[in-house]
């Protein structure tokens, strides 16, 4: 009977894994949060041009340092009022989501293909390879990261792009060890020797077999690595070494406002204020999409 | 132990040589041959290139110039900086005190605030209190550092005129070093004007570089509570009417410390990348300034000397993590 009772259930819902997926973490309220802002962010980013009120580098002379809208002195024209060359902070913030959010994408994309090739490799043949692979990432990983980053982009040259590539380069130890770690728990399992048995090639078994069942970790690590890499990438523009002026990069602009954290407050403020709710939302997206993804692991 | 120690030992060695392999082919990887680059904008004539060139090995096939370096390094020589013509090591020498002043300032701020707000987290669990700890812990965790030194100094150096803008100490004190850390050294030259004057220059950088090490330690200390506090003992110890006080603080807390410790020691690596960007702000003396101060310069035995020196620091100190947590535990030996 009560066999019966759990055949019929089993009938009437088969497996859902998304709907799984998606009452886990709708249920966790962080990650709703944050996967709204970056929703909001991407919007922004998408429709910068449209939405900004003015053109990220246009200067006027009329309007130097202009506070907020809501401060005396201020204009409704400039809502958080202007840099010291009178170009419009919104307009800047607003387009500077592109960059940063490109950032991000860019630099987890490139360290994910590099690291998911190098673990999988390492953990599909080890040997040697894998020693040689996971002994050059203890090494990365051994050295601080900014400062790692910072010897590369001092000798590649600063500018946005070598800035991306160094962080791209620091951050992938983390991808190449989640991979070859699940890789490696993975080739023990029957499924693999099943395909083996079947005559399935290196390459076949790597990516078709293995790899789909190590991609939840990954895709934890990298929703995770792109408020890495925007923090990193904007630490990078602080310090002159990432996106050169006059390009609206959230660090970069944080550069150019030093010199006036004693008059001007806003210029300093807003952003780096927009980093940190950034950065923010992808976190509590990351963690929440680690929770529903191992509900084992949860509280 | 002594085959664990040995392992250990043995595993630092391809580590080592691998960083030296990084620091001395990255500083190849500058365009241009090192002689111009010496040189600078003043350019150098060909016999005087020549010249040059044989007198720092240039010549030599490279992995014979590999060889030479990794020679001179175990000597302790890391070359000179081209701007000050010193030594790079005796420059790091001079200035780290400094450095691991506001770091061990910034890991004590961290303990002090974290370990604590982890345990009141954990104690009681899925309240408004864990919440707001958790909360503001995520966001210290997200905090870019740079611009939350900016904030501080907008904050509590130009509104409340509170705190000094950079600096170590008030130039109108000179302290004679002892010891390199300021702190102690006004203590010791017993002037109390000089050392209030360190200790408020000290504040914020303390804060900056605190933070984030902050958030990761109460996050740390409240999950590793959280699982002490469902194991037997724990039920055992309050079967047995124990306060609620002795059961945390007692039995839960140091098994609790043990996964805290490890990543307290994890935190070296993260400490010195935000000494760069917090040394820079606050005008701090110390290494990761002049690093950046370098890059500037393009001195580069400096990058070169000090990322090395900075490696193998982080890499010691994960070493005697390493090892301590192994005395502490077994279990991690075999």
């Amino acid at each position: 009977m009560t066999t019966a009772l759990i055949r019929n259930a089993a009938a009437a819902e088969p497996p859902r894994p998304l709907r799984e997926f998606w009452s886990y973490f709708s249920a966790n309220r962080g990650a709703l949060a944050g996967l709204l802002i970056v929703a909001l962010v991407l919007l922004l980013a998408a429709l910068a041009p449209l939405i900004a009120p003015f053109a990220p580098d246009l200067t006027d002379p009329a309007v130097f340092l202009k506070p907020p809208a809501w401060q005396a002195g201020g204009s409704s024209a400039h809502w958080l009022g202007t840099d010291a060359i009178g170009r419009d902070i919104v307009s800047r913030l607003i387009h500077g989501a592109r960059l940063s959010l490109a950032i991000g994408l860019a630099v987890v994309a490139l360290s994910v293909v590099v690291g998911t090739v190098l673990g999988l490799t390492a953990g599909y043949f080890r040997g040697v390879f894998e020693i040689a692979v996971m002994r050059l990432m203890d090494i990365i990983l051994t050295l601080p990261s900014l400062l790692l980053a910072i010897v590369i982009v001092a000798i590649l040259g600063p500018g946005l792009m070598n800035a991306m590539l160094a962080v791209a380069v620091v951050v992938l130890p983390h991808y190449v060890r989640i991979t070859r770690a699940a890789v490696i728990g993975e080739m023990a399992k029957d499924y693999v020797t099943a395909a083996r048995m079947n005559g399935a090639s290196h390459l076949r078994l790597m990516f078709n077999e293995v790899l789909p069942n190590c991609l939840a970790p990954l895709i934890v690590q990298a929703s995770l690595g792109i408020s890495t890499a925007i923090l990193d990438a904007a630490a990078l523009g602080f310090l002159g070494l990432g996106a050169q002026p006059p390009s609206p990069e959230w660090g970069t602009m944080l550069a150019d406002a030093r010199e006036f954290v004693m008059r001007a407050w806003w210029v300093v403020t807003f952003p780096g204020l927009a980093i940190l709710i950034t950065v923010l939302a992808f976190n509590l997206l990351g963690d929440g999409l680690r929770d529903a993804f191992d509900p084992k692991l949860k509280r | 132990m002594l085959r664990f120690l040995l392992t250990r030992l043995s595993l630092i060695v391809p580590t080592f040589i691998g960083m030296t392999l990084v620091a001395f082919f990255l500083i190849r990887l500058v365009p241009g041959d090192p002689i111009e680059t010496l040189a600078g904008e003043r350019g150098i004539d060909a016999t005087r290139h020549a010249l040059l060139l044989k007198e720092y090995g240039l010549d030599r096939p490279v992995l014979v110039q590999y060889g030479i370096y990794i020679g001179r390094v175990l000597q302790g020589d890391l070359g000179k900086s081209i701007i000050t013509h010193e030594p790079v090591l005796n420059e790091f020498l001079a200035l780290f005190p400094a450095t691991i002043e506001l770091a061990l300032c910034a890991i004590l701020f961290a303990l002090v605030l974290g370990i604590p707000a982890g345990i009141l987290a954990a104690v009681k669990r899925n309240s408004v209190l864990d919440h707001g700890v958790m909360g503001v812990s995520l966001t210290g965790y997200s905090m870019p550092i740079f611009w939350w030194g900016l904030l501080l100094i907008l904050l509590f150096s130009v509104q409340l005129d509170l705190t000094p803008v950079s600096g170590r100490i008030a130039f109108t004190y000179f302290i004679e070093p002892v010891t390199g850390f300021l702190l102690l050294d006004t203590l010791l030259a017993g002037n109390k004007a000089a050392f209030w004057s360190a200790a408020t220059h000290l504040i914020l950088p303390t804060i900056v570089l605190g933070t984030n090490p902050l958030a990761v330690i109460a996050r740390m200390t409240r999950s590793a509570m959280l699982e002490v506090l469902g194991e037997d003992y724990i039920r055992t110890a309050r079967a047995k009417g124990l306060s609620n006080l002795r059961v945390v603080a007692l039995h839960a807390l140091r098994n609790a410390l043990i996964p805290v410790v490890t990543v307290i020691g994890l935190q070296v690596g993260v400490l010195f990348t935000g000494a760069i960007l917090t040394e820079t702000i606050f005008s701090w003396p110390g290494v990761g300034k002049w690093m950046i101060e370098a890059i500037g310069r393009r001195d580069y035995p400096v990058l070169q000397g000090g990322m090395l020196l900075l490696g193998i620091i982080v890499m010691s100190v994960n070493l005697l993590v390493d090892v301590t947590y192994g005395m502490i535990n077994p279990k991690v030996r075999h």
